[in-house]
């Protein structure tokens, strides 16, 4: 055997670094991933730091005047009384959808994975504005609540679905052999396996709620995020919406300090060798009637009501003359401001989700955590904070795409962070250490094994960056360039003047693009695989 | 053909000394065992070896080149040192043969050695599948051909057969060692099996602690081992308290000749249960034991005793149609040597074997 020895000879490189740099790996591992990390996440904590400079600016006087009241009190129980019932009825709804189509022989499961995913592309204002146009007077706590639920349990649906596909049988047969019943087993042994899942996909539910603005507008549920976004419109009470901005950004380190506290060390990883083995279905017998029936109920509320709405006044709204070629641009608008959003959001995304999969600890703890909060902040705080930002830090960025596209990336730095660490964990550090060990520099297993991977997490990352840019309201109308419309914003000044027929063309279009992307995630999720066996 | 060679090689995870020095040559060529109980440190010396941790002091040399030591470390990529990790970890968006060429550099992938190495593992022919399609024991088939294609200086095996069924792992155990020789590899093979080490390994390194306690060919480290606890890992073992003189024991077992030199005065010896002989008891039988029990092993049975004076001792038997029911009074007699080392032995217990039976 011939021996060929690169960088042969005794390399001196600086004096003997023996003990030292292992601790200082040990206390800050991969410290270019901690860099990258620590710059997108002060990227995303600029209208953090907008808020508190500006409520600082106010007094304390002022502060303690404004907070302590009872409408206050009134708007953080509504607040957080709205958030915990769409995500108690997201999680049921959710998980049993989820169930439903991974795990029994439901006829039609895979029409149905695709249903239970679309409401994903369909925008809260949109279905508030076809609830409220559909039943009259319809309108406050729990009118939104509905809305709410039936928009937001995708994010819970698709998270489940891919863990429930995913889990290991063999854990639900042992549980099974040693006596639990189909019931026993589902709540002790795979309620617990798609924890993690259902819990992230919670926090995102209860995150979006805290923040929506479209549906608790229109249905005049008064929420923070109204309240505030009513204090900013009237223009003159702008200290008391920074208070109000304040205490929600707290309510939100509660959430995420809760669902922190809660979360419990599991497989980082996925599990080497070994074919993974697809579960039994359960068959449903005579319940697969009142389930299917559950489920078309969902589906109409939740996508019927709007197609219906929508179609019955698309035919006035496109019959308009010049109506094509506005509508075009727009979409046009919508597609490149999401797209300059979803590639900003990856960047930013790609160093703090690897951190996460590949170095966890309390640093990539609170790195993440701090990613969060941004993302419970209204768009209509995100998008104030980075006007003042472009004023006065960033000239050139003011009233360009690229601010937008910031913001966007602040406000969806959370979504891309968990596709990364999700994907990360599909190239074990196992396979890594193999490929180096067979004369492969880092670069070169980065290309060869690393990232064919994670690439395709990666991208349902981007893709769910994109649709929820696509959707984007409050931050968009704020930050768009002047004269930049997008669809978002043509239906919101359609709408809000009445002319529900000339915003029909906006929001069918905004459904129609945003459904791609949509469908593209449940097609990832492997809900649409051909049956296992 | 390259040596490897480990000097005082120490390695740290916070306060847990995981290699407390450890001292190692790998002779080229050949197949050596580095033999542990779990958590010995046998995983974080392949570690340090592959290059994949750093040392906190030591160096090692492949082939006079110093890869690992004071202010050097060479990284994993650049020192021709292949892994097959437990596993197996073959790259599941990779075929067969992409899998086994990916160590190959851009010319000689498409050349014969992919097909080369495959018919060395027995899977000529598997080249276009993907790994989810093969078996546990063909996955580490594969894994073994994408680390013998490059040619590396030193083949690394981590427990490769630990996950395999028994039936399988003897017959894998054996291919891969004909095919690391045919291959003229050298190979280091981690495992806490002492039958596998034994069985396979040209030369066997006892790991403890963090320690190298003994090393040497598979039949001197089960005839000679260095200590009781060497010589109740590596094999069952019947250790006895006696009293040394003149080269002979005197233990419950009679007395017995020792092997090697040991001072007069209190010892404790080894013999094997395969030393033991049992015949029916009879009046002029010097020692005499009761039955207790059979571990009956289809090649063998193993039979626990107890001897007259209370001490239990393990004789394995062989070619007995009909062995002493259990209770029956048997006389016991030892063939060959017995090992010797002064005594006060700890505490132990000396009438078990210090592995458990079967």
């Amino acid at each position: 055997m011939t021996v060929t020895t690169p960088d042969a000879g005794p390399a001196r490189n600086g004096p003997a670094r023996f003990g030292v740099p292992g601790r200082l790996r040990r206390l800050a591992p991969r410290p270019a991933l901690l860099v990258a990390s620590t710059a997108a996440v002060a990227v995303a904590l600029v209208p953090l730091v907008y808020l508190a400079v500006r409520t600082a600016e106010a007094g304390a006087e002022r502060i303690g005047a404004e907070l302590w009241t009872e409408r206050v009190g009134l708007l953080a129980a509504r607040s957080l009384g709205l958030a915990a019932v769409v995500t108690a009825a997201c999680v049921v709804l959710g998980v049993g959808t989820a169930w439903l189509v991974t795990r029994t022989d439901l006829p039609g499961r895979r029409f149905f994975a695709v249903l239970a995913a679309l409401p994903l592309a369909v925008p809260t204002y949109i279905a508030a504005f076809a609830w409220v146009s559909t039943v009259d007077r319809l309108e406050g706590f729990w009118p939104a609540a509905l809305v709410l639920t039936l928009c937001s349990y995708p994010y819970v649906f698709l998270p489940v679905a891919a863990a429930l596909r995913g889990a290991d049988p063999a854990q639900e047969e042992v549980s099974r052999s040693l006596g639990r019943g189909d019931w026993r087993t589902f709540t002790d042994v795979t309620l617990r396996q798609i924890r993690p899942a259902t819990a992230a996909g919670a926090l995102l539910v209860a995150l979006y709620v805290l923040a929506d603005f479209g549906a608790v507008s229109i249905l005049r549920a008064d929420t923070f995020t109204r309240a505030i976004f009513v204090a900013f419109d009237l223009g003159f009470d702008r200290t008391g919406a920074l208070v109000l901005s304040c205490v929600l950004v707290a309510l939100t380190v509660l959430l995420l300090a809760g669902e922190t506290a809660t979360r419990r060390r599991g497989a980082r990883y996925a599990r080497l060798g070994g074919a993974r083995r697809p579960a039994n279905r359960l068959r449903l017998g005579a319940a697969r009637w009142p389930a299917l029936a559950a489920l078309v109920a969902v589906a109409v509320l939740a996508l019927g009501v709007p197609a219906v709405s929508l179609a019955r006044r698309l035919v006035s709204g496109v019959s308009r003359p010049g109506a094509l070629t506005e509508v075009a641009t727009a979409a046009g608008n919508s597609l490149w401001l999401s797209l300059a959003g979803a590639a900003l959001t990856m960047l930013l995304a790609l160093p703090l989700g690897l951190l996460t999969a590949r170095a966890p600890g309390p640093v990539a703890t609170v790195l993440d955590r701090l990613a969060y909060l941004a993302h419970a902040l209204p768009g209509v705080v995100i998008g104030l904070s980075l006007i003042f930002f472009g004023i006065t830090v960033a000239r050139p960025l003011y009233q360009t795409s690229w601010l937008l596209a910031l913001a966007y990336a602040t406000l969806f730095l959370p979504l891309a962070v968990g596709s990364v660490a999700g994907a990360a964990a599909q190239a074990p550090p196992g396979l890594e250490e193999v490929a180096r060990s067979l004369g492969r520099g880092p670069l070169a297993v980065l290309r060869t094994v690393t990232l064919p991977l994670t690439l395709p997490g990666i991208g349902a990352g981007a893709a769910l960056v994109f649709l929820t840019g696509m959707k984007e309201l409050p931050a968009t109308l704020l930050l768009r360039p002047t004269g930049t419309d997008t669809l978002a914003t043509e239906l919101w000044t359609a709408t809000s003047v009445g002319a529900y027929a000339a915003a029909a063309p906006y929001a069918a279009l905004l459904v129609a693009i945003s459904a791609l992307p949509t469908w593209w995630l449940v097609a990832r999720g492997g809900l649409l695989d051909k049956e296992d066996r | 053909m390259s040596e490897v060679v480990l000097t005082g090689v120490v390695k740290r995870y916070g306060p847990v000394t995981a290699l407390d020095g450890v001292d190692l040559t790998v002779p080229a060529g050949a197949l050596t065992a580095v033999l542990g109980p779990s958590g010995c440190g046998k995983t974080t010396l392949l570690r340090c070896l592959a290059g994949f941790e750093r040392l906190d002091a030591g160096t090692i040399r492949v082939h006079g080149l110093q890869v690992a030591g004071p202010g050097r470390h060479l990284p994993a990529h650049r020192r021709r040192i292949a892994v097959v990790p437990q596993e197996g970890a073959l790259f599941p968006h990779l075929t067969v043969a992409a899998n086994v060429a990916y160590g190959l550099d851009r010319a000689a992938r498409h050349g014969d050695r992919v097909d080369e190495v495959l018919a060395l593992v027995g899977l000529a022919g598997y080249g276009d599948r993907m790994p989810h399609q093969l078996s546990g024991g063909q996955q580490q088939r594969v894994a073994v051909a994408r680390a013998l294609a490059p040619r590396p200086s030193l083949v690394l095996l981590d427990e490769p057969f630990s996950a395999l069924d028994a039936g399988l792992r003897a017959g894998l155990r054996h291919d891969i060692r004909e095919a690391l020789r045919a291959d003229g590899a050298t190979a280091v093979l981690v495992t806490h099996d002492q039958g596998e080490a034994l069985s396979v390994a040209d030369r066997v390194v006892v790991l403890r602690s963090g320690r190298v306690v003994q090393s040497g060919s598979p039949t001197a480290l089960y005839r000679e081992p260095a200590d009781q606890w060497v010589a109740g890992f590596v094999g069952d073992a019947v250790l006895l308290p006696a009293v040394a003189a003149d080269g002979a024991a005197r233990t419950p077992l009679g007395v017995l000749p020792i092997s090697g030199a040991t001072p007069d005065g209190p010892v404790t010896v080894l013999v094997r249960p395969e030393q033991l002989r049992l015949t029916p008891a009879s009046t002029d039988a010097a020692v005499t034991a009761t039955v207790l029990r059979h571990d009956f092993h289809g090649h063998d049975a193993l039979i626990a005793l107890r001897l007259a004076d209370g001490t239990r001792v393990t004789a394995r038997i062989w070619d007995e149609a009909d062995p002493a029911p259990v209770g029956a009074e048997v006389a016991v007699h030892v063939e060959g040597r017995a090992r010797a080392w002064p005594a006060p032995p700890s505490p132990a217990p000396v009438d078990t074997p210090a592995l458990p039976v079967g």
